[in-house]
């Protein structure tokens, strides 16, 4: 067992998986020769050679298309967006050609789109984005977004093992922020489509995903100092497929739920999570269902601007200590 | 494929390299198109045909002179049709029954009515269906060339693009990309004049689709579209070009689109003139039939006999699908994933 940090077990699971099946091959920009912008490749155009890492052009939509291509014909390639919030520059390729490929044609198209996103790095709005819920809506695709760094690891093997096109979400907050001792030598594989549950409670749920479990697991930790609340914590770590029954478990054990994502509130996947917890678990509620998310602004640069519109840790205690009065 | 049988009867040296029996192979495939065609505009007008119609007229000699300056077989060289390259798709193995039923959005058709047209693929035989959002498929035949490059294979993709759509992102962003990957890939530009209704002018600032090729420091030839052998050679060259490791190649093909974007475009925005000239005096097909016969290459006989033998093939395809069902309802649900397997139907469905 060793300390790892989120980034290198990412690191490590794209090796080992470069290492495993000659087929997985690695495009992006600035992905071989100088290891990626936050340098998760390092090293790898040295080990496994140009031809298996790509440096590209400055063109989303030609990374992910030619991955596409590759894809059909059994690789498995695995593109890098710079950052992720570049990946807009590939919506159509992957919402209208990578997400139907299978059920239009029966093309198999077994892509990784990876890359970092979300904020509290004083990023800006060009470099903090979380892009999930602009592909969230189309079927087809498939979206995971680590929290930890044994996620980080077993989602990264499992989405290039798996058969359809999987976004990979990776927060940057996390990086080198946490640390996790791994176990080496093994096969390390988080299934795609289970939630985990990172806390038990029994007086309120708190389901999230990405760096904001963090902040959800100070609040209960907090909740439970200053408040004697028990509060459950559900990582949803797969945002598609959604692990609906691990929802309803949570929600049907402490009847009250708080949803707690990073993103902005307008049209994000709170809102679906409430949807269904609605349609499958209404008899169980005994309050209403509580969102915590970004303000619906373009992310600001400033410290002061950016902590105020991001969800903070303050702002799930006292969402959660309301719900729990209720 | 470019070695055949001698041919079987003494004629004069046939063009381009071919024989006697490819010649007139490609004249079957001519007139497959045309017919195909033909007969899916009599299904259209008994309403059939479910969604638009779309017509290669005028264009079916590029696209079946492209196609066939490809390795065909289980496995060889992949193109990638646009809708006005029915041909090529024919030339590369897609059967009429398989066009028949998807345009009637039959369960038996190759996408079990899920797309239209010829929206469709095979990619053992070598054609990968396009989505509607054009250029798209560049990038992707930019992937499937890139595949062929790293894994040494001595293949060639091959990717259509309107003149329309050479002003999309991804056109360029595939064509930049395939350019520096040095990857085997044939790009033919189809200069048919319009795009739905707009003209050249109003689409680019070059004379010839050629000139794009220079930014991407690729070559870049014109050829005269309706011209089949001449497509047929300037194709054979640069898939060698690219089999040979030497990348990619651009031919501009200058056609004509005769029919409007789809069979409800009556082209009001078309000059008559125009178009009863490119009829009379450059119909593609046409044009190859003077050939054969001016070069003594085939006799009017054999090409009759090829004509009702594809009206026979094309009748028998008809009778064998026109009655078939349109897909069961609930097989909208699967296939989305390959796991899950299925999409759930939703619960009040059943009240």
């Amino acid at each position: 067992m060793a300390d790892v940090t989120y980034l290198e077990a990412l690191r490590q699971g794209l090796w080992e998986e470069m290492e495993r099946d000659p087929s997985v091959f690695i495009l992006g920009e600035d992905v071989g020769a100088y290891g990626g912008a936050f340098k998760v490749t390092e090293g790898f155009a040295k080990q496994f050679g140009e031809e298996r890492v790509i440096d590209t052009p400055i063109s989303e939509a030609a990374i992910v298309g030619a991955a596409a291509g590759a894809a059909h014909m059994g690789m498995r390639p695995v593109a890098e967006m710079q950052f992720i919030d570049f990946i807009s520059c590939a919506y159509d390729m992957l919402t209208n050609y990578v997400a139907t490929a299978r059920y239009r044609a029966g093309l198999a198209t077994p892509i990784v789109v990876r890359g970092p996103c979300g904020g509290y790095v004083r990023g800006g709005p060009f470099h903090s984005q979380n892009p999930e819920a602009a592909f969230f809506h189309t079927p087809g695709l498939k979206i995971v977004y680590p929290a930890t760094a044994r996620d980080a690891k077993g989602l990264i093997k499992a989405s290039i093992r798996d058969d359809d096109p999987v976004i990979y979400l990776e927060h940057k907050w996390l990086y080198r922020r946490i640390k996790e001792q791994l176990p080496e030598g093994e096969d390390l594989l988080t299934p795609i489509g289970q939630a985990r549950l990172a806390r038990e409670g029994k007086d309120l749920s708190i389901v999230t995903y990405g760096a904001t479990v963090w902040k959800a697991l100070e609040a209960a930790e907090q909740l439970a100092k200053d408040d004697r609340l028990s509060v459950e914590v559900l990582d949803l770590r797969t945002l598609l497929p959604m692990d609906d029954a691990a929802i309803m478990r949570t929600v049907q054990k402490t009847n009250k739920v708080v949803i707690v994502h990073e993103d902005t509130r307008t049209g994000g996947i709170a809102g679906e999570i409430a949807a269904r917890i609605n349609e499958q678990a209404f008899e169980w509620l005994d309050g209403p269902i509580m969102r915590v998310t970004a303000h619906d602004v373009p992310l600001p640069y400033a410290p002061t601007l950016e902590d105020f519109v991001l969800p903070q840790t303050e702002d799930i205690v006292k969402a959660a200590r309301w719900l729990a009065a209720y | 494929m470019v070695s055949r049988a001698a041919p079987t009867t003494q004629a004069p040296p046939a063009p381009a390299g071919l024989t006697r029996d490819q010649l007139l192979e490609i004249y079957r495939y001519l007139r497959l198109t045309r017919t195909l065609e033909e007969r899916l505009v009599a299904l259209y007008r008994q309403s059939k045909v479910i969604g638009g119609l779309f017509r290669s007229l005028g264009q079916e000699g590029e696209s079946v002179a492209s196609a066939y300056a490809l390795q065909r077989g289980r496995n060889r060289d992949i193109l990638s049709p646009l809708i006005r390259n029915l041909g090529s798709m024919l030339v590369m193995g897609a059967q009429p029954i398989q066009i028949l039923r998807q345009y009637m959005a039959k369960a038996e058709g190759p996408t079990r009515g899920r797309e239209l047209n010829v929206h469709f693929n095979d990619l053992e035989r070598g054609y990968l269906g396009q989505i509607s959002h054009l250029g798209d498929m560049v990038p992707v035949m930019a992937g499937i060339a890139l595949t062929f490059k790293l894994r040494g294979e001595p293949r060639v993709g091959l990717v259509y693009i309107g003149d329309g759509a050479t002003s999309t992102g991804t056109f360029h962003e595939g064509l930049n990309f395939a350019a520096v990957q040095r990857v085997p890939l044939v790009v033919i530009a189809e200069y048919n004049r319009w795009a739905y209704s707009t003209p050249p002018e109003k689409q680019f600032a070059v004379r010839d689709l050629a000139e794009k090729a220079k930014a991407y420091g690729v070559p870049g030839v014109t050829v005269d579209g309706n011209d089949v052998l001449a497509v047929y050679e300037a194709t054979r060259f640069a898939v060698e070009r690219a089999r040979g490791g030497h990348g990619v190649h651009v031919i501009e093909v200058k056609t004509y689109r005769r029919k409007g974007h789809a069979e409800h475009d009556d082209q009001h925005y078309v000059p008559k003139d125009e178009l009863d000239w490119w009829a009379k005096e450059n119909d593609p097909v046409d044009r190859y039939v003077k050939r054969l016969l001016q070069g003594e290459w085939a006799e009017e006989r054999e090409l009759r006999t090829i004509d009702a033998q594809v009206k026979t093939e094309i009748d028998e395809a008809t009778d064998a699908c026109v009655d078939e069902p349109l897909p069961s309802p609930e097989s909208a649900l699967t296939g989305v994933y390959a796991d899950p397997p299925g999409t759930p139907r939703h619960w009040y469905r059943n009240l």
